[in-house]
């Protein structure tokens, strides 16, 4: 048969095509669940690590079950009741898009010695791509207890530093309102004086402004939970 | 070169002339310091040495093969599409290997986000394929393709080498440079974060040109 | 509007695809010797962006990626085809490149004469295939947005083979050391540009 004749030419695309669809849908259902599990395991790892609890990657699943007492979804300031879609399948992306009060949030309750934690998961932009990291408070709902941030592709050496202890441990203790309001809590380039300052990284301005806004933006829904929390009468919390 | 096949049909797995197909690429004909094949895709890896070992691997993996593949089919590609059809190959070997960088080293996968991806449009493939392995038999051209994967990953690990080591002061993610020597801990050191910008990339490859063309003057440009 | 400004601005001048990613480095090296024949190819490039990024683009956000053929029906909405990604969208870029070759040889000999050559080199300049997957890598929402930054990146691409082929031109008469000349002198320029461009780096508009 001609090579190059015009239904040479079709067959052989034919079955080319059939040849590598069935291998790349065979290659990419087979490999399928060891990479939800990596990208799960991933994020219950960062969320435990802003508890300060270090897994490793495998162990991660046993000890978020052994941690984390309950994960709930708030919209607008409230819990929600029955969540359209569990906690932990919220897709930070699309609901961050939204309004805040629209916003359907995770928000993990840890437990760790004894102590009660609040997890909120935050994401924002950086300056090559989306910054997201998980803040834990205390159960004042007000103290933070630690952080972690990720990025998707910042500078190596400059932005790529929010996500090294250097910059994360500064968080400690800080407030993230005072009294009523909500102030968020700014990432200053030089001193960082109050309560609601950290020290940025020097050499990544825009990341730094990009984890500033990420936090402001994404702590404010939050904040009017923790702050109906803490309006509600005495005994409705017990 | 097929015809030369034919007539010497005893020419043994591992020939001069094999072998040579295999070394050539580390130094005379270098995909990318002499070819100027694969900058591509490539440099924006080279900050640290485990994302350019990673991406090294791969694309040899992916040169090798795609290489076996369109020789196996060299006879049977229609002429007219030639070059849609090396694009599939390619392309299909590309999503294999990125799904499994996905599942089984899933942090790296990260690092190299689209770069992954991009080993498609990696001159080197099409060059070799266009090049070699549409003339050649089966084995020879995936020596070829394992010698260019390879000259190419010993380049991408130079560089990275080179810049991280002066870059983070780190090889392979471990701290190499004492921690006593950091102007911060009272010492005299300060990494250059320079390396770690992309311009930089470019200027170590410069300087590796400069060096591999002093010692070979024959490819030296006019 | 001021969003896709920016975008525009920061695709041409901060993210620059030669000097931020080196996407599109082969034949950038390969066309730089005169500006003539570099601004056909740049041209050529941006044009190529212009249509292949926006059809990406739909290619993706309706039928690829997870969940995106909601719209077909309700039972297609599980299917999750992003590992087809690569093959699609470099089947897309060769399919469109040949069409466009055929388009501008029927329709406009003198464009296709100035154009022509380089549109083969086009379809494995990674610079395309780079932007295709540089609007899905980073969510671009609207067809708008993805459009944008095709064509900003087009444009950045094209300054920057522009502005290195006029360096390399004066060089003819520069003395550079024997091993550096041609190619180990152009990787400097490149570098030494794409520092001048981090200039450019935190502008906001």
């Amino acid at each position: 048969m001609d090579i190059n004749s015009n239904k040479y030419t079709y067959i052989f695309s034919i079955i080319m095509v059939i040849v590598v669809a069935a291998l790349l849908s065979y290659t990419a259902l087979s490999l399928k669940a060891p990479q939800e599990a990596n990208i799960e395991l991933e994020k219950k790892q960062e969320i435990l690590l802003s508890i300060n609890v270090k897994v490793e990657r495998e162990a991660a699943g046993k000890a978020f079950d052994k941690y984390i007492k309950q994960s709930l979804v708030i919209q607008g300031g409230k819990v929600l009741e029955k969540p359209t879609v569990p906690a932990f399948s919220i897709d930070m992306a699309s609901t961050v898009a939204k309004p805040g009060p629209e916003r359907e949030l995770p928000l993990y309750v840890a437990e760790v010695d004894g102590k009660e934690f609040y997890i909120l998961p935050v994401r924002g932009k950086g300056l090559w791509g989306p910054v997201w990291g998980n803040v834990a408070m205390e159960k004042d709902g007000n103290t933070v207890y630690g952080v972690t941030f990720g990025h998707k592709g910042e500078t190596p050496g400059l932005g790529a530093e929010i996500s090294l202890p250097i910059f994360t441990d500064q968080f400690k203790g800080k407030k993230i309102s005072e009294g009523t309001e909500f102030v968020s809590i700014e990432v200053r380039k030089g001193e960082a004086t109050t309560a609601h300052q950290v020290n940025g990284i020097s050499g990544g301005t825009i990341t730094s402004v990009g984890v500033q806004d990420m936090l402001k933006d994404c702590l404010a829904p939050y904040a009017d939970y923790f702050l109906s929390l803490s309006n509600a009468p005495k005994d409705s919390a017990l | 070169m097929s015809s030369e096949v034919k007539t010497a049909p005893k020419e043994g797995l591992f020939s001069k002339k094999n072998r040579q197909l295999l070394k050539d690429p580390f130094n005379m004909q270098n995909p990318v310091t002499v070819q100027v094949l694969g900058i591509c895709s490539s440099l924006a890896i080279t900050v640290k040495l485990q994302p350019a070992i990673v991406m090294g691997v791969s694309v040899l993996a992916v040169v090798a093969f795609s290489n076996l593949i369109t020789s196996l089919m060299r006879n049977l590609i229609p002429n007219r599409i030639r070059i849609i059809v090396q694009l599939v190959v390619v392309a299909a070997l590309v999503i294999v290997v990125d799904q499994i960088l996905k599942a089984y080293v899933y942090d790296v996968s990260k690092q190299l986000s689209v770069f992954v991806g991009l080993i498609i449009t990696n001159c080197i493939l099409m060059g070799r394929i266009e090049a070699f392995a549409l003339s050649n038999s089966p084995w020879k051209s995936f020596l070829d393709g394992i010698g260019n994967g390879a000259g190419y990953a010993a380049v991408l690990i130079i560089i990275a080498f080179i810049r991280e080591l002066l870059g983070s002061g780190q090889l392979y993610g471990v701290q190499v440079i004492p921690h006593s020597w950091y102007i911060q801990n009272g010492g005299f050191y300060s990494n250059n974060g320079f390396m770690l910008l992309p311009p930089m990339a470019l200027i170590v490859v410069a300087v590796i040109i400069w060096i591999q063309r002093s010692k070979f003057k024959s490819l030296i440009e006019e | 509007m001021g969003e896709l400004l920016n975008l525009f601005i920061k695709s041409i001048f901060i993210e620059n695809m030669i000097f931020a990613f080196f996407l599109g480095m082969c034949s950038y090296l390969a066309v730089s010797k005169t500006v003539k024949t570099a601004l056909g190819l740049g041209v050529a490039v941006t044009f190529v962006l212009l249509i292949t990024v926006p059809i990406n683009f739909l290619l993706d956000t309706y039928l690829l990626k997870a969940g995106a053929m909601a719209w077909i029906s309700e039972d297609l909405a599980k299917y999750d085809l992003s590992f087809l990604s690569f093959i699609m969208f470099i089947a897309i870029i060769a399919a469109i490149v040949q069409l466009l070759e055929m388009v501008v040889e029927k329709f406009s000999p003198s464009l296709y004469n100035a154009l022509g050559i380089f549109l083969p080199l086009i379809a494995v300049n990674c610079a395309i295939l780079g932007a295709a997957l540089f609007v899905q890598e980073r969510g671009y929402k609207t067809l708008a947005e993805a459009t944008t930054f095709g064509v900003g990146s087009g444009v950045g691409w094209a300054l920057a083979i522009v502005a290195v082929a006029a360096i390399r031109e004066r060089l003819k008469y520069s003395h550079i050391p024997a091993p550096l000349r041609g190619l180990g002198i152009t990787f400097i320029i490149t570098g030494l540009m794409g520092m001048a461009f981090m200039g450019f780096m935190g502008i906001k508009l």
